[in-house]
Order: structure tokens, then C-alpha cells, then sequence
């Protein structure tokens, strides 16, 4: 058993982890945040994602004695005062049918819009091509990305 | 799901460290970088190391370098790294290419350029073009250092010419002096996040000079240099083309697996070839080309 500390939604957490313990798992049964999802389990379906000192890494392939000293975002921590622009604009398309992978995608597309806020809808697919929606086809969340990028923050 | 596999982990933030560790270990030890190979071995018992080694601490391994000669990227840089840095996109277009059809976002920030070439799976992305470039692998030991050509590298899937107890620190890329223009064509399923059906790499120079080679259709990925010997020095057109693709079905061993036919797979690698020498082509002369776009789709 070690300890690691990290940022975790702003917050400092400190705990205790096995090295073979899987950040995922520790987000979601330790630290009781559920909005990272297990789909595939090996990277390929983007459920999972969170932000790593900033950039989007599938929680599934990273074990948590390896953030020590890092800064972990989920969505909880990205509206934890209240829907982002992009949230609502995927309230607006209705772009999310079961839900399951709606995490993922906001943690995909927020990272996209952090450096590149006005993306093409090309650019706004490569982003998301490592997040699988099997209920929506994706359009309705392609065109609430595009949409979020045109409006100001509120 | 929680992983059954027990190890020990260890985060060193010297190279001395990790080479004494490694060579204490040998077999038994991983390195540990981004993980999104090892963590899926290991949780699917593909893999058992007893010790893990997370090396992403060690700053010597953290850089990427160029000058008016070569470029050198460290074993911790990512494909996000890569993409992100405009001298590759200038100069190394065929690296950057490539680095830009693996997987998706969230794993290119975490994968690397060193860690793809030594997990060495057949479909690796970045293997075309750094055999096009005659990249050089820097290795390092307690025992030395070694400079392995990239040619030599790829042993058989999954088995590279590193010993157990070296670490890659980087590759060198000398830069090509003559004018030159390059491709990677990546045929996959569906455009986006998929492993390579087959993957081809172009390079040729103004002075008619051809680097072509292929990867997921053998076991390691190649260059085939009967096809090369053919071309050189030798301007284009449909004959020579059409023998250059005649050559193709003996000099690869594709297999039939999930991703698609071994026949299908020999029949694209021939079209592959002619589109991606027209493509090059089109770049040397200055236009501009879509790679991704060149199979369609």
C-alpha cells in the first residue's frame, strides 16, 4: 500500500492505493465520483475519460499510484457550480440518448474547445473519435459542440 | 475492473536508478511511460511483470531536440508532443502524419512514439515513416549505450532488438538533404479511431530517390527495397507504376484477421502504393494533399 497525494477537482485528496489499482476504479469506488464510466476497459471507447493535468487519458489505462503530485479533473469538477455552455448545449440537441457516454464526450470536447475554441466540424470528429455513442449517431453532439463554439461563456 | 496481477512499483527520477533496476530485474521488470499498451497487458494477463518502472519522471528523457541535421525525440515525448510541435509538421511530415492516425486524443496524450516501437505489434503507425527516415533507436544500459538502426530493430511481433535490461532513451532522425516530400496512407476500417488493415509510407526525393515501407501487412513492418531499386532514379508513369505494384503481393505476408482478408489487405497494399506515390508526387511539386482523405472514405 502507498500513499498518494493529489488535486482532484480542486481539491486536495490524500489516500491510500496498491500499485495494481486502477485510477478509474479508485474514482469511482474509493472517491465516490461516478461520472467516469467503465465500457470497454481498454481504451477504446472513451467512457473513462478524465483530465490529466489538463488533457483528456482514459482513467482505464492509468493506475492511480500514478497521479501522485498530479492535478485529476472529472466532470463533477468541470460544472461544479453550474452547466458549462457546452452542457447546455448538449441539453439543447438533445444530443444524449442513454447518457452512458455524455461524461466522456463533455471531458473530449472540453479539452478540444480549451485550445481550440472554434473548431472545424472536422476537427470537432477527430476530437471525439476516441468517444463511441451507440445510441445518438453522433450528429446531435457533433452540432451542440459547434453550436457551443459559436456562443460566449455564460 | 480491478486488476488480479500484483506488482511492485517504482518512480525513479534518475537514469541511474532506472538502469541499476533494470539490470537487477532483467526479465521481470517493465518500463512504465503511458501505459496504454502495458495497463491493457497486464490487466488482461497478457503480461506479468514483478516490477513495474514509471519512468516518467526522468527529465532526460522528457525532450524533444532538432538542429539543421537531425531530430531527436525522447522516450517520454507523446504523440500529442509530436503533433504538437511545428518543426515535425515542417519537416518530418510523414512522422507527423502518422503520429496523428493513432487511436484517438485521449491516447495519443499518453502514448508514445518510443513506447509504439516497443510494444512492436505488427500494425504499429509510426513504423513506416521511421523506416523511411533510417531512424536511429538510442538505447542504454549499465553496461553502455548502443545505436540501433531502426531496420534492425523489429525482430518479430512484439520482439524488438532491446535487452532486458535497456532502456530506449530516444530516436534520432537525420534530416533528409534533398528536396523531399512524403505520405502515410492508413487503411482502416473507418476513418478515425481504428489499428491499421495496412499501412504505407512514401518518401521520395527530388533527385528520383524512393523510401517505401509497409506496415500490418507481415509480421514487423518493412521496407521493400525490391520495389525501391525499381524506381530509383527513374521518373513515374503507368508502366513502371504497375510494375512497381506487380512486386507487391511477394514482398508482403498479410494475414486474415478481424480487420480484414489477407487478399483484400494484398489487393489495397497495390493500390496504396500507386496512390501514394502519386500523392507524394503531388507534395513534391507542391500541391497540397489530404493523406487522409487519398483512400477515401
Amino acid at each position: 500500500m502507498a500513499q498518494i497525494k493529489f488535486i482532484l477537482n480542486s481539491e486536495n485528496r490524500i489516500i491510500d492505493v496498491q500499485p495494481n489499482e486502477i485510477l478509474l476504479d479508485v474514482l469511482r469506488d474509493k472517491l465516490g465520483l461516478k461520472s467516469p464510466k467503465c465500457g470497454c476497459d481498454r481504451g477504446d471507447c472513451g467512457a473513462c475519460a478524465v483530465l490529466l493535468n489538463g488533457k483528456s487519458v482514459r482513467s482505464c489505462l492509468v493506475f492511480a499510484i500514478e497521479v501522485d503530485g498530479q492535478e485529476v479533473r472529472t466532470l463533477e469538477g468541470i460544472s461544479a457550480d453550474k452547466l458549462t455552455q457546452l452542457q447546455e448545449s448538449f441539453i439543447e440537441f438533445n444530443s444524449f440518448q442513454c447518457g452512458y457516454c455524455a461524461p466522456g464526450v463533455i471531458i473530449s470536447a472540453t479539452e478540444l474547445l480549451s485550445h481550440n475554441p472554434h473548431p472545424e466540424l472536422e476537427e470537432i470528429k477527430e476530437a471525439l473519435s476516441g468517444n463511441l455513442c451507440r445510441c445518438t449517431g453522433y450528429k446531435p453532439i457533433f452540432e451542440a459542440i459547434l453550436d457551443a463554439s459559436h456562443k460566449e461563456e455564460k | 475492473m480491478a486488476v488480479v496481477h500484483e506488482f511492485q512499483y517504482y518512480r525513479p527520477e534518475k537514469l541511474d536508478e532506472v538502469l541499476v533496476l533494470l539490470a537487477r530485474q532483467k526479465e521481470k521488470a517493465r518500463i512504465l511511460a503511458g501505459g496504454t499498451d502495458l495497463a491493457v497487458y497486464i490487466k488482461e494477463g497478457l503480461d506479468h511483470p514483478q516490477v513495474v518502472i514509471d519512468v516518467k519522471h526522468v527529465s532526460e528523457l522528457k525532450k524533444i531536440e532538432y538542429d539543421n541535421n537531425s531530430l531527436f525525440i525522447g522516450a517520454l515525448a507523446t504523440f500529442s508532443d509530436i503533433l504538437a510541435n511545428e518543426h515535425i509538421k515542417m519537416n518530418y511530415l510523414m512522422l507527423w502524419e502518422s503520429a496523428q492516425s493513432v487511436a484517438s486524443m485521449g491516447i495519443r496524450n499518453r502514448a508514445t512514439l518510443v513506447g509504439n516501437i516497443c510494444s512492436a505489434v505488427p500494425s504499429l503507425d509510426s513504423a513506416p515513416a521511421l523506416l523511411c527516415y533510417d531512424a536511429i533507436v538510442h538505447t542504454h544500459s549499465l553496461e553502455g549505450t548502443r545505436s540501433i538502426p531502426i531496420r534492425e530493430w523489429f525482430v518479430s511481433p512484439r520482439k524488438t532488438a532491446k535487452a532486458e535490461d535497456e532502456i530506449v532513451m530516444g530516436v534520432t532522425i537525420p534530416k533528409i538533404a534533398a528536396k523531399h516530400a512524403g505520405c502515410y496512407l492508413k487503411l482502416g476500417r473507418y476513418r478515425g479511431e481504428d489499428l491499421a488493415q495496412a499501412g504505407l509510407g512514401v518518401l521520395l526525393t527530388e533527385e528520383k530517390h524512393y523510401r517505401i515501407a509497409y506496415c500490418a501487412v507481415g509480421p514487423i513492418p518493412k521496407r521493400v527495397e525490391e520495389i525501391e531499386n525499381l524506381l530509383n532514379g527513374k521518373t513515374l508513369n503507368e508502366a513502371i507504376v504497375k510494375e512497381a505494384k506487380g512486386l507487391v503481393p511477394q514482398l508482403i505476408s498479410p494475414i486474415t484477421d478481424i480487420r480484414s482478408s489477407k487478399e483484400y489487405r494484398t489487393h489495397m497494399c497495390q493500390v496504396m502504393l500507386e496512390r501514394g506515390l502519386q500523392a507524394a508526387t503531388d507534395r513534391l511539386q507542391g500541391k497540397t494533399v489530404d493523406s487522409t482523405k487519398v483512400l477515401g472514405g
